[in-house]
């Protein structure tokens, strides 16, 4: 029971898929973590969705090994995809049948008891909040309806793994965050999620693990907070000034500070001990300058992605994908 | 192998064609044509005409028809008997036309139609296996284009039995070679038809290659099937059972093969050399 409980939910490793001879993945490696959103976040092209594609065993992979729930989905491809719950980019819906119907034909394809089948679907359905569209043609429902209506499917056979592809693709903010926050009250049901986007924002607060991808091959994973202090192990503090950062003069001469960067209007500051922030303040007014504002420097998810992708590109992909391992 | 989920598959495709107005007017509009409008015209035409030269000269013609057939033929009257000849045997290929056309239709839209639509990703990532979800297809596809034969048969017995029957000492059709023909050759040749073009959808780019491509496979096929339905009516009940049982046999050899032939990556909206 304990090697079952952690094992992670996803393993990929080294897996290779192309489709002719351009490459979708290259030397692959995800590992997702039981009970946890993992945010697979990259640019269009990055191998996400061939990636998802894999995990199912709904795409063969060329080469590697791909573990899903601990099956292999090319042999246990049927037992795999019944645990697994999947929202397409495209919610891949029947628009000639009814949001009841999409519901009921995902159910017996899931082999959902008879039984209690309607109560799931009834269930599901209020919970995505689209109980009263049930009885209309899905044609007819809006994109953010659609995507409430793919989630609902996703759930009804209560899998354990969901397999989100950019599901807030194509809805308005409002939507997106109404989407998301049920995608966060999954989590508290113990479901595990592995979610595919290329917005920040959305990974940003959501995910307990990302893995950044480019090109097909994973450029680096991990918790957020590891990965922001992988990439700045010091603390900062960024300075905003009403002058010219020139007239501030060498500040590193601080004790406790190691290095500043001038910025525009201002100037971050790398501390080596965080305590000395006032003292920097105080030397700043002293130099005639005027403070505006003083923001500990906290790394987002954003500078995460495009400071990985910068040394991708300066240092050959290696680089950040070793230093991950 | 669940035949819960192929049943599923099937009865879901068959909602979508019978909620899709645009789809099944043509179909019916077809059928009627075949099945109701053209013998109505012709053997009303024939019953009113009386005893003249021109029915004469038809059933002068039914001389051609194979001496078994021949003897087949009932009525006193050369009317009686023309009508009697074209009922039973010239009408005969276009039962195997209609469920062919209309089956082949829905067959060559079904799969590549998933993929076209986004679907496909649903079923793809679903538990089916690749073989429910190509027998779930052929069978929805085949439902359609039977069905409708079945009641332009029932139709065209009806007009057959009313217009022509009084001619011939009563009700008479359908005529056994026509129950065999109905009931075991025809599907036969639509199993054919349909696991073929079901291959086809799997393997073409968008659902309009697809039915192009498909003509290329049921015109000769139509050709075939409408030459071997003329045998089975015009033959003995053996030939009619022999000539069923090679297009079931060839059929199901096509089917099992298409079923085994199927990738689920086909489903996706990107698959290798596609």
């Amino acid at each position: 029971m304990n090697t079952v409980a952690h094992t992670p939910a996803v393993a990929l490793q080294g897996v290779h898929k192309s489709f002719n001879d351009t490459p979708a993945l290259t030397d692959l490696e995800v590992v997702a973590p039981n009970g946890k959103i993992t945010v697979l976040l990259g640019p269009n092209g990055a191998g996400k969705t061939t990636a998802i594609r894999c995990i199912t065993g709904a795409m063969s992979a060329d080469s590697g090994s791909v573990r899903t729930l601990g099956l292999d989905p090319e042999r246990d491809g049927e037992e795999v995809r019944s645990q697994c719950g999947v929202v397409s980019a495209r919610p891949a819906l029947y628009d000639r049948l009814t949001g009841w119907d999409n519901l009921i034909y995902a159910a017996e394809l899931h082999s959902v008891e008879r039984r209690i089948m309607k109560d799931r679907i009834r269930v599901s359905a209020e919970r995505f909040g689209i109980e009263q569209s049930l009885d209309v043609q899905v044609g007819g429902y809006s994109t953010g309806m659609k995507t409430r209506l793919a989630l609902a499917r996703s759930v009804l056979h209560e899998p354990q793994l969901l397999l989100f592809d950019e599901p807030t693709s194509g809805l308005d903010p409002e939507s997106a965050q109404a989407v998301l926050k049920l995608i966060r009250e999954m989590t508290a049901d113990g479901h595990t999620i592995v979610m595919c986007t290329h917005h920040l924002v959305e990974a940003e607060g959501l995910a307990d693990h990302v893995i950044m991808l480019d090109g097909g091959t994973d450029l680096v994973s991990g918790q957020p907070g590891d990965l922001t202090r992988t990439f700045w192990p010091e603390d900062s503090v960024d300075i905003s000034i009403d002058d010219d950062p020139s007239i501030l003069g060498d500040l590193s001469i601080i004790a406790g500070v190691r290095s500043a960067e001038p910025m525009n209007r201002g100037v971050r500051v790398i501390l080596d001990d965080p305590s000395v922030t006032p003292d920097v303040v105080s030397a700043i007014v002293h130099a005639g300058a005027r403070v505006t504002r003083v923001v500990p420097h906290e790394p987002t998810l954003e500078d995460l992605y495009f400071a990985v992708r910068r040394d991708a590109h300066d240092l050959g992909e290696s680089m950040p994908k070793e230093m991950a391992r | 192998m669940s035949w819960h989920r192929t049943f599923t598959v099937a009865r879901t495709d068959i909602r979508q064609l019978v909620l899709a107005k645009d789809f099944w007017m043509p179909m019916s509009i077809l059928g009627s044509i075949f099945f109701v409008v053209v013998p109505l015209v012709l053997l009303f035409s024939i019953a009113s005409l009386g005893d003249v030269d021109a029915v004469q000269n038809i059933a002068d013609t039914l001389e051609v028809l194979p001496a078994k057939a021949q003897a087949q033929i009932k009525g006193d009257t050369p009317q009686g008997r023309t009508s009697y000849a074209l009922a039973v045997f010239l009408f005969a290929p276009m039962a195997v036309v209609v469920p062919l056309t209309i089956s082949t239709a829905v067959g060559a839209a079904t799969l590549v139609g998933e993929r076209e639509r986004g679907t496909g990703e649903f079923l793809a990532h679903s538990p089916a296996a690749t073989k429910e979800i190509y027998l779930g297809k052929l069978m929805a596809s085949l439902v359609p284009g039977y069905l409708t034969t079945m009641v332009g048969f029932t139709l065209y017995s009806l007009i057959v039995n009313l217009i022509v029957g009084p001619e011939v000492g009563g009700w008479f059709f359908p005529t056994q070679q026509w129950w065999l023909l109905m009931l075991w050759v025809l599907p036969g040749f639509l199993l054919i038809g349909l696991s073929l073009v079901l291959r086809l959808s799997g393997r073409v780019k968008s659902t309009a290659a697809a039915q192009q491509a498909s003509g290329l496979i049921t015109l000769p096929l139509i050709a075939v099937s409408y030459a071997q339905a003329s045998g089975a009516i015009y033959g003995t009940i053996t030939t009619t059972i022999m000539i069923g049982a090679i297009a079931w046999f060839i059929g199901l050899v096509s089917t099992s093969r298409g079923m085994s032939g199927i990738r689920r990556q086909r489903l996706l909206g990107v698959a290798d050399g596609v």
